[in-house]
């Protein structure tokens, strides 16, 4: 039988009920998850809402992902909960003191606001399947056409206001979600690791430049597997977006970790034997330097000398890998780190992941693949890419209306 | 009673018996009204005093918890570290016999001549676990017997029941909460383990129970203090360093020790407004 707790090993001197760590590696998942969400509506915003014709062919793309991800935001949540079954009682009597009270509420108004976008969104290729296509994909593209079936180009401009005016309303959702997060762990007072009013701007950039690098990834991988030619310029507008977000990322750690630094309040000289040991490695060499100075510099430099075509894909491809794994790491270090640092202030935890079991690694590992495998099976109905663009509906439309007639 | 037997949270009970009242009128602006309601009275910082309880015994025959405003008291200069309330507590509320589970526990100060910090450990520690045999029995073992000790002390630690407890703040269903009488409980049968409310505190005095799922930490002994025992750890503390009694009596023995001592409570620096008083701590007690 496993057993019912992993216990950690410790250092100093640590509350005894601390040396089981509350929050697994699957709380270092959730707020991952919900950052690719923030991060990759922000991209389909930019071309939705602002306008930037650079991000069209990412923009359907981005929007589904961004729905792919979100509905996989409860898993992680669900499989840590002592009592899943009763996760509804957070909705049913949200105590309204609880800084994740409303969590329920903003998190179901932010899927349904997806939703809604991405019906808008997809909804010619929905239609045009619902009247060519065959089998049980027909029937269901037909109640998912909630019986508006109209294409023309009156419709698509009246879906388009609607899309403009979603994108309108989620950009706050998505950025007020995450920046949430942050404050779930922000506004804790009994860990000096955590409680910091910068928390939430922290959480916020690093869940734009993680679903940036996300929309990047697959754009690129996908672009190869579908053996399509990449839009370079479409990948210098996320490279630039990447940059740009990434300054302020970075600046804006940095300043939280100086100020606690220089705060030095109670426990400073346990956090300093933390940072200046086992952190090193996770925290200093691989999420700053690896994962955040190098792609800085070498977006910089890629941007500043011009880069194209091969070189230009292959340094944004490799910069947006190592700020991926930078924002999982930051995600693990501030969720792992602040408990392993004792309230006591005068001991460390070590907590090791286990592989199995429901807080083990290989559940975080499927709930990290679980978006990836919803997109994989939606993009085999409907495709988010710009290529076929809206004159080939407009045409199927007429198509459909023809075969009626 | 048992202390998961704790009544439902007077907010909850508030917010139910309206969406009930929503629900008979099968108006979904009834329901939202209630939602609104009772949000603008927690927000105004009210409560249902008279409605939950009224002037009726509550929660237990023959107790009133109107009448009563429990503290617990600690003269830590008179412990001996026998750790009798470590093994009381653990039966009393059938906590897991291991040594990452505790309602309450003793924690030691030993300073090492030429050191200027203390050494702090406390059952929990591996040689003590080694020196009482198994981690189902509890002593201090005679680690520094070769060194010279210039000052030591014991101090027992266990839920703080704030006034204003930051796991009643952060808890997201209202599942803990905080008594007329001043004890915070949990309904083991409305958490939903979450753990929000382990890391909200700042003590430790949480943890969470892996065999119902949910949190679980000290209740003062609450199914005991209201058919009129004292908490477990009082009871069978030797020296009488461990107290507990009523404030709004001025002569029960908390009264009295909050009166004639000059008394500290742990951390008042997070606002929680702790009500273990203390007396005999040190500067490096955490």
């Amino acid at each position: 039988m496993d057993p019912l707790f992993e216990a950690s090993a410790f250092t100093g001197y640590v509350y005894p009920n601390e040396t089981v760590i509350p929050w697994s590696v699957l709380i270092v998942v959730y707020p991952y998850l919900t950052g690719l969400v923030a991060g990759s509506f922000t991209v389909s915003s930019l071309y939705h809402v602002f306008h930037m014709q650079q991000f069209k062919p990412v923009a359907r793309f981005s929007m589904l992902l961004a729905l792919c991800l979100m509905l996989c935001v409860p898993m992680p949540l669900l499989l840590h909960l002592g009592r899943p079954e009763r996760a509804f009682n957070a909705m049913i009597t949200p105590h309204l003191t609880s800084a994740f009270a409303i969590f329920g509420y903003a998190a179901s108004f932010y899927t349904i606001l997806l939703l809604l976008e991405n019906w808008f969104v997809y909804r010619p290729q929905i239609v045009q399947i619902a009247n060519e296509g065959r089998g049980p994909v027909r029937w269901i593209c037909r109640l998912a056409t909630l019986g508006s079936n109209d294409v023309s180009e009156r419709a698509l401009s009246y879906d388009h206001r609607w899309i403009y005016a979603l994108t309108v309303i989620g950009i706050p959702a998505a950025l007020g979600l995450h920046g949430y997060v942050g404050f779930v762990f922000g506004s804790l007072k009994s860990r000096e690791w955590w409680s910091s009013d910068l928390m939430p701007p922290v959480f916020l950039l690093s869940a734009v430049i993680s679903g940036t690098s996300l929309v990047i990834l697959l754009y690129i991988l996908t672009s190869l597997a579908r053996k399509v030619r990449i839009d370079e310029s479409c990948i210098k507008g996320l490279a630039v977006t990447l940059w740009g977000f990434l300054v302020f990322a970075l600046l804006l750690e940095g300043v939280e970790f100086a100020s606690l630094l220089y705060r030095s309040r109670e426990g400073i000289d346990v956090i300093l034997t933390y940072v200046t040991g086992r952190l090193v490695l996770p925290f200093f060499i691989l999420q700053l330097g690896l994962g955040s100075l190098v792609p800085l510099l070498l977006l910089a430099f890629a941007l500043l000398r011009g880069f194209q075509g091969r070189a230009l894909i292959a340094t944004v491809f490799a910069c947006a890998f190592l700020v991926l794994g930078a924002v999982l790491l930051m995600r693990w270090n501030v969720v792992i780190g602040g408990q392993e640092i004792s309230k006591t202030g005068k001991g460390l935890v070590d907590y090791q992941p286990v592989l199995l079991g429901r807080e083990g690694l290989l559940a975080a590992g499927f709930v990290l693949c679980a978006p990836l495998i919803l997109m994989f099976v939606a993009t085999r109905f409907l495709s988010p890419w710009a290529e076929q663009d809206r004159a080939t509906w407009l045409n199927a439309g007429r198509r459909a209306a023809l075969a009626q007639a | 009673m048992k202390a998961d037997d704790t009544p439902v949270a007077p907010a909850r009970r508030f917010f139910l018996r309206e969406i009930g009242r929503g629900a008979a009128c099968a108006s979904a602006a009834a329901g939202a009204a209630g939602l609104l309601q009772s949000a603008a009275t927690q927000a105004a910082g009210k409560d249902d005093r008279e409605t939950v309880a009224g002037t009726e015994s509550y929660p237990a025959p023959g107790y009133d918890w109107n009448k009563h405003r429990w503290a617990f008291a600690v003269d830590a200069t008179k412990c001996i570290g026998c750790l009798r309330c470590v093994e009381a507590c653990k039966k009393e509320n059938h906590v897991a016999l291991d040594a990452h589970h505790f309602r309450t526990w003793v924690e030691r100060y030993v300073y090492l001549e030429g050191e200027e910090k203390p050494r702090v450990d406390s059952m929990a520690d591996p040689v003590n676990i080694e020196a009482a045999g198994s981690e189902k029995s509890y002593r201090f073992a005679n680690r520094y017997r070769d060194q010279k000790v210039e000052k030591a002390f014991f101090v027992p630690k266990l839920c703080n029941h704030c006034t204003h407890p930051a796991c009643v703040q952060v808890c997201p269903t209202g599942a803990t909460y905080k008594t007329r009488d001043g004890f915070v409980v949990i309904d083991h049968d409305y958490c939903i383990g979450c753990q929000y409310c382990v890391q909200a505190c700042p003590y430790g005095a949480r943890f969470f129970n892996h065999e119902k799922g949910v949190t679980d930490k000290c209740t003062w002994c609450y199914h005991r203090v209201v058919k009129g025992l004292q908490p477990a750890c009082v009871e069978v503390c030797p020296v009488q360093a461990r107290m507990f009694g009523d404030l709004n009596d001025k002569e029960s023995v908390v009264s009295l020790f909050i009166r004639n001592n000059r008394v500290q409570v742990l951390r008042p620096e997070t606002g929680n407004a702790p009500n273990v008083y203390y007396i005999g701590l040190d500067k490096e007690v955490v």
